[in-house]
C-alpha cells in the first residue's frame, strides 16, 4: 500500500520492542464483541491509475460552470483564479501545516493570517477581522449570537433579503441558544422594513447588500434606527468582490459585517469548503468568535505573529467559550489573500467595475425580452427576473439549449411563492456571446 | 485538536538572548529572508492581474458607489509569489518531518487527492446548478456516504458540517430535536475531564449545561461517576473514543447500556476514530451520533488551519433530525432533499448554506478508494503500532502517563520525570524544534501533569520513528544532565525565538496599522 512505509519486517520487529506477540495484543482492550473479524463488503485498495479512472469518470458526469453559458450565483461565484494562487496554496509548507500553534515554526501561516485579517478589515470598512470562519452562513450565525452577547438581548430581526441558506442556519443555531428570531417576509427590495421591527429587545438587525436578488442597498439609516435602540447591526454580503465597488459596510455604520470569501480566490467547489469573513467594530472584539491573528515581538526582539486573544475560545474556556469553533478556513483564507494582494485594489476596482458592466448588459439584454421583467433595480453582478412561468422549468429547457439560465429562487425558498423569479449572475468570466445566447433562447423559449 | 496554554508560559522571560556573536546585516537567515508585510511595499497602486478596461459607468448606483480609498497594496506576480514563497518557508509541514501532534493526526496527504479535487467537473461546480449537470456530484457524496455507513456500522450520515467542532454542533442538535420530539427537553450534557475543549463548549452552544465526570486512576470514564450523575435531566453524554489519552475505553459498551437506560444519547468524538478504523464499528459499541473528521483519519490536508470537514453518523434514533441537505435516490437519478419539510419535517434545520466540504469529499474518498477496506485496517494497526513503538522506546527516560497496557494511536508521557530539572514541557518542546521537528501536544489532556502527547500516525516509517526518538533521548538526557539553557533558550535555530503571547493579548494588534506620523503608501495614479 503506497501510503504505509512499514514493512513486514519493520512490524515484526517493532512488536518485539514492544513485548507484544501480535498486533491483536495492541487492540487487547477493545471489548471481544466490537472486534470486527469478518471483512467488510468494500473494495480493496486500488492504484492511482484505477482511482482517478473512477472519479474522472464522476466528474465527467457533471457540466463544470465553464462548459457554457452560465449564470449561477445566489451566493456562490464563478471568477477567475490566478494560477499562481493554486500554486502557492499547494506548497507543501502551506498545505500540509497544522494550525500555527508553535508559532516560532509557523511564522508563514501567521503572517499571512495578520495580512488577511488587515485585508478584510479595509474590505468592510471596520477594525478588526479574525482569521475566517467556515463560511458566510455559519459566519451570519455567529454574528448573532455575539450579538446577543455584547448586548445581552434576545431578539434577532434578520431582512427578507437574507439569502435562505444564511437564513436557516442562523435559525437553527439560535433555536437552539433560546433566541427569538424573527424573520421578515421575503421582498426583493424591502431591507428598510426591518426598521419597524427593532424593539428595546432587539439584540441585532441582520441585512444582506447586495440581497440574495442582488439588489444593493445603503443601510446607513436602518445603521442609525439599530443604534438608537441600543441594537446591533449586521451586515452580510455573500459576493466579496462588490467591496470594490460598493460602499463597505462600515462606512454605512455596521457594527458587525461577515461575507462569504468565496469569490475572492477559491473556487466554486460545489459549495465548499468556502471562507466566512467576519469583522467587527474594535470595542466588540472581546466577543468575537474564532482564531485571530495578533503582532509581538521574540526573544531577540523581533517582530512575530501568534494566535491571540485565546481566552474567548473553546481550548481554554470550554464550556463558557464565544464559541465551539476550533478550525477555521485557513487554506481559503491564503487562497483569498494572495488573489487579493495580485489584485490590489487597483484590479479589484478594476474586477469590480467588469462585474457590474458584465450584469449591466445581462440586465439590458434580458428586459428586452416581452414577458420579462427585471425585478432588481440597483445591483452589483447579479438580478433577479420574474418569468410568465415557472422559473424551474425554464432552468431544464434552457438546458436543452445548452444554457445554464441561474438559480430559480424557489430552489432556495419553495414557500416563498416565487415560482417565478429566476436569479442569474454574470462575472467577468461571461462571455458577450453567453449573454447574447440566453437573451436569444430565452426570447424563443417564451414567445 | 486545539493547543493548552492554562498553566503554561507564555512570555519569554526566561529565555537567553543568542550570544552566538554573530547576527546577519540584513536580519536575514541564510535562505529564510526577513519578509515584510505586504503593507509595507512600495507602490500599492501595482497590480498583478491584467484585466480588460470598462467603457460602461457605475451612474445607475449612485451614493451606493464606493468613494473612499479601500488601503488594499498589489503586487505584481514575481512579487507575490516570491513573497509567499518565502513565507511557506518559515512553516514546518508534515511533508518536512515527523509531526507528533496527539489528537489532530498528522499524517501524509497524497497528492493524488489533491489532483482529484481539481477536476473541473468538482472544483468548478455551482451548488445551484441544475439537477442534471451534478449527476456526478451527487453520485460521489452517495458512494462517501456508503463508505462512511458501512465503516462505522451507523444507518445514516449527515455530510454538511464543515469540521469537527461543527460535526458535534450537529449531533448534539440532532439529540436535542430527538428529545424535544418526545416532549422531553433536557438540561444537561456530561463530559469526561479528558474532553476536547470543543465538546464543552459545543454542548453549552446549543444550550445545555455542563457536568464532568471523572476519570479513572487508569485514564478512563470513572462507571461509578458516571452512574451517579446520570438522571432523567441528562440529555447526552459526550465520549471521546479511544479517549484523548490514547486509550480505549475497556467499558464503552456498559457506558452506552448505562447511557441509554436513563434516556439519554451516547455522541461519541469520533476525533481518534483512525485508531480504530476498520477494526470497530462505532454503531457496535451503542454510540448514536459519532463526527469524522475526514482531515484526521481521511486524510485531507489540515492547510495550516482548515478547511476541515465533520461529516456526522447517526444512529436510527437520530436519523430522521438529520438537517438538510441530503442525497436521495429518485425516479431521474439522484437529488437532493433541500427543505425540512415534507419526509424531512423531523429535520432540525440547516448547517450551513449549500452541502457541506465538496473539494474534502472528494479528497477523503480517494483516500478511501486507494487504500480500500483492507488497506484501511492496516491503517489503524499501524498507526497503534507505531505509537507502542514509541511508547516502548521513550519509556525509559520519560515517564508514560499510563505505563500499563498498550495504547492506541498516541503515547501520553506526564512531566514527573523533568522534576528537579528546571526545564518544562513547554521548555522541552521548543528544544524540539531545534533538533528539527514539531513538538507533540503539550498541556493537554489536561488531566495528566504537563502532558505530553505524541501521536505519529501510520505514515512514518520506521527509520523516521527511530531518528525522533534518538532526538527525544538525547534531549531528555539533556535535560537530566543539566544542560538547562539548551532549554530555556530555545528554540534557537527556528525563523523565530520563543514569542512573547502575553504581550500579543495585553496590547492587540490584530491588523496593520501606518506608523503613528507617517503616511501610508500612496496609490499610484491609474
Amino acid at each position: 500500500m503506497r501510503y504505509l512505509p512499514l514493512t513486514p519486517d519493520d512490524r515484526a520487529q517493532m512488536l518485539g520492542v514492544i513485548g507484544a506477540a501480535t498486533i491483536d495484543d495492541l487492540f487487547a482492550d477493545v471489548p471481544a464483541a466490537a472486534r470486527k473479524s469478518e471483512p467488510f463488503d468494500l473494495p480493496h485498495h486500488a492504484g492511482e491509475l484505477e482511482v482517478e479512472r473512477e472519479l474522472s469518470a464522476l466528474a465527467g458526469l457533471n457540466r463544470a460552470a465553464g462548459a457554457g453559458p452560465f449564470f449561477c450565483g445566489a451566493g456562490a461565484y464563478r471568477h477567475h483564479v490566478p494560477a499562481t494562487v493554486d500554486h502557492i496554496i499547494q506548497r507543501s509548507e502551506f498545505l500540509t501545516s497544522y494550525t500555527p500553534y508553535q508559532p516560532e515554526i509557523a511564522q508563514g501561516t501567521l503572517q499571512v493570517l495578520f495580512e488577511f485579517q488587515t485585508q478584510v478589515a479595509a474590505l468592510t470598512g471596520l477594525d478588526v477581522a479574525n482569521a475566517s470562519m467556515y463560511d458566510g452562513s455559519t459566519a451570519c450565525a455567529e454574528a448573532v449570537m455575539m450579538a446577543r452577547r455584547v448586548t445581552r438581548r434576545k431578539r434577532a430581526v434578520l431582512s427578507g433579503g437574507l439569502h435562505p441558506h444564511y437564513a436557516a442556519t442562523t435559525q437553527t443555531i439560535a433555536h437552539a441558544e433560546g433566541m427569538d428570531i424573527v424573520r421578515q417576509t421575503v421582498a426583493i427590495d424591502a431591507e428598510a422594513a426591518v426598521i419597524e421591527a427593532i424593539d428595546s429587545e432587539t439584540a441585532c438587525v441582520v441585512v444582506q447588500t447586495p440581497n440574495v436578488f442582488g439588489v444593493a442597498t445603503d443601510v446607513t439609516a436602518i445603521a442609525e434606527a439599530a443604534h438608537a435602540a441600543g441594537a446591533l447591526l449586521i451586515v452580510v454580503t455573500t459576493e466579496a468582490v462588490s467591496y470594490g465597488l460598493l460602499k463597505s459596510p462600515g462606512e454605512m455604520g455596521a457594527d458587525i459585517a461577515v461575507a462569504e470569501g468565496q469569490s475572492i480566490g477559491n473556487a466554486l467547489n460545489f459549495g465548499g469548503p468556502y471562507i466566512g469573513l467576519f469583522t467587527c467594530k474594535e470595542k466588540l472584539v472581546r466577543q468575537m468568535p474564532g482564531r485571530l491573528c495578533g503582532e509581538t515581538v521574540d526573544a531577540d526582539g523581533r517582530r512575530g505573529f501568534v494566535l491571540t486573544l485565546s481566552t474567548r475560545e473553546q481550548h481554554i474556556r470550554r464550556d463558557k467559550a464565544t464559541s465551539n469553533i476550533c478550525t477555521n478556513s485557513g487554506l481559503c483564507a491564503l487562497a483569498f489573500t494572495v488573489h487579493l494582494s495580485l489584485l490590489g485594489e487597483t484590479g479589484l476596482r478594476q474586477l469590480a467595475a467588469i462585474n457590474h458592466a458584465k450584469a449591466q448588459r445581462l440586465a439590458k439584454a434580458l428586459a428586452a425580452i416581452p414577458g420579462v421583467e427585471v425585478l432588481t433595480k440597483r445591483y452589483f453582478n447579479e438580478i433577479a427576473i420574474r418569468l410568465p412561468g415557472n422559473a424551474t422549468q425554464m432552468v431544464e429547457a434552457l438546458l436543452e439549449d445548452g444554457i445554464v439560465a441561474g438559480v430559480p429562487f424557489s430552489r432556495l425558498d419553495p414557500a416563498a411563492g416565487l415560482d417565478d423569479v429566476l436569479l442569474c449572475a454574470a462575472t467577468e468570466t461571461t462571455l458577450d456571446e453567453d449573454i447574447d445566447a440566453f437573451a436569444q433562447a430565452l426570447s424563443r423559449r417564451i414567445g | 485538536m486545539t493547543m493548552q496554554t492554562v498553566g503554561r508560559p507564555t512570555r519569554p522571560e526566561d529565555v537567553q538572548p543568542l550570544d552566538s556573536g554573530f547576527a546577519s546585516l540584513t536580519g536575514g537567515r541564510g535562505l529564510l529572508q526577513d519578509e515584510a508585510l505586504i503593507f509595507e511595499r512600495d507602490g500599492w497602486g501595482k497590480t498583478g492581474v491584467d484585466l480588460p478596461a470598462v467603457d460602461a459607468a457605475a451612474d445607475d448606483l449612485g451614493d451606493l458607489v464606493r468613494t473612499s480609498p479601500i488601503g488594499l497594496p498589489g503586487l505584481s506576480e514575481p512579487e507575490a509569489m516570491r513573497h509567499y514563497v518565502r513565507l511557506s518557508q518559515k512553516n514546518h509541514a508534515i511533508d518536512l518531518a515527523l509531526y507528533p501532534l496527539g489528537s489532530c493526526t498528522m499524517k501524509h496527504n497524497p497528492r493524488l487527492n489533491e489532483k482529484m479535487a481539481r477536476l473541473a467537473g468538482f472544483a468548478d461546480l455551482h451548488p445551484m446548478a441544475p439537477l442534471p449537470t451534478i449527476q456526478g456530484a451527487l453520485t460521489l457524496m452517495d458512494r462517501l456516504s456508503h463508505w462512511l455507513k458501512t465503516l462505522t456500522g451507523m444507518p445514516a450520515v449527515a455530510l454538511s458540517p464543515k469540521a469537527g467542532a461543527h460535526g458535534e454542533l450537529c449531533g448534539l442538535l440532532a439529540i436535542r430535536a430527538a428529545h424535544e420530539a418526545k416532549g422531553d427537553p433536557r438540561r444537561r450534557v456530561l463530559v469526561p475531564t479528558s474532553a476536547h475543549g470543543t465538546n464543552p463548549a459545543t454542548a453549552a452552544f446549543v444550550g445545555y449545561s455542563v457536568t464532568e465526570i471523572a476519570q479513572t486512576d487508569d485514564g478512563r470514564v470513572d462507571l461509578a461517576d458516571l452512574e451517579a450523575k446520570l438522571g432523567p435531566d441528562v440529555a447526552a453524554i459526550m465520549v471521546t473514543n479511544p479517549n484523548t489519552c490514547g486509550l480505549f475505553e475497556r467499558d464503552i459498551i456498559e457506558i452506552a447500556r448505562l447511557t441509554h437506560a436513563a434516556g439519554a444519547y451516547f455522541y461519541c468524538d469520533g476525533a481518534n476514530f483512525n485508531a480504530i478504523v476498520g477494526r470497530v464499528r462505532p454503531g457496535d459499541l451503542g454510540v448514536d451520533a459519532m463526527h469524522i473528521n475526514l482531515h484526521k483519519t481521511f486524510s485531507t490536508p489540515h492547510g495550516g488551519g482548515g478547511p476541515g470537514a465533520g461529516p456526522v453518523v447517526l444512529s436510527e434514533a437520530l436519523a430522521p433530525f438529520a438537517p438538510a441537505p441530503w442525497v436521495v435516490h429518485g425516479p431521474e437519478g439522484l437529488t437532493l432533499v433541500e427543505e425540512t419539510v415534507e419526509e424531512a419535517a423531523q429535520a432540525f434545520g440547516r448547517m450551513s448554506a449549500f452541502h457541506g466540504q465538496m473539494g474534502m469529499f472528494v479528497r477523503a474518498y480517494a483516500y478511501m478508494r486507494s487504500h480500500g477496506a483492507d488497506g484501511l485496517r492496516q491503517v489503524a494497526e499501524d498507526a497503534v503500532l507505531n505509537a507502542n513503538y514509541i511508547k516502548a522506546r521513550l519509556s525509559g527516560v520519560m515517564t508514560p502517563a499510563f505505563p500499563e497496557g498498550p495504547c492506541m494511536h498516541e503515547a501520553l508521557f506526564d512531566d514527573s520525570w523533568l522534576e528537579g530539572t528546571g526545564v518544562t514541557t513547554l521548555d522541552f518542546a521548543k528544544a524540539m524544534i531545534d533538533e528539527g521537528f514539531h513538538p507533540m501536544t503539550m498541556y493537554f489532556p489536561l488531566v495528566v501533569h504537563g502532558a505530553m502527547l505524541i501521536e505519529p500516525t501510520e505514515t512514518e516509517s520506521k527509520q523516521e520513528l527511530d531518528r525522533f526518538c534518538e532526538a527525544l533521548i538525547a534531549l531528555a538526557t539533556a535535560a537530566k544532565a543539566g544542560d538547562v539553557d539548551r532549554f530555556k533558550g530555545a528554540p534557537y535555530l527556528a525563523p523565530m525565538r520563543r514569542l512573547d503571547e502575553t504581550l500579543a493579548a495585553r496590547k492587540p494588534r490584530l491588523t496593520w496599522k501606518p506608523e503613528p506620523g507617517v503616511a501610508p503608501a500612496p496609490l499610484a495614479a491609474e
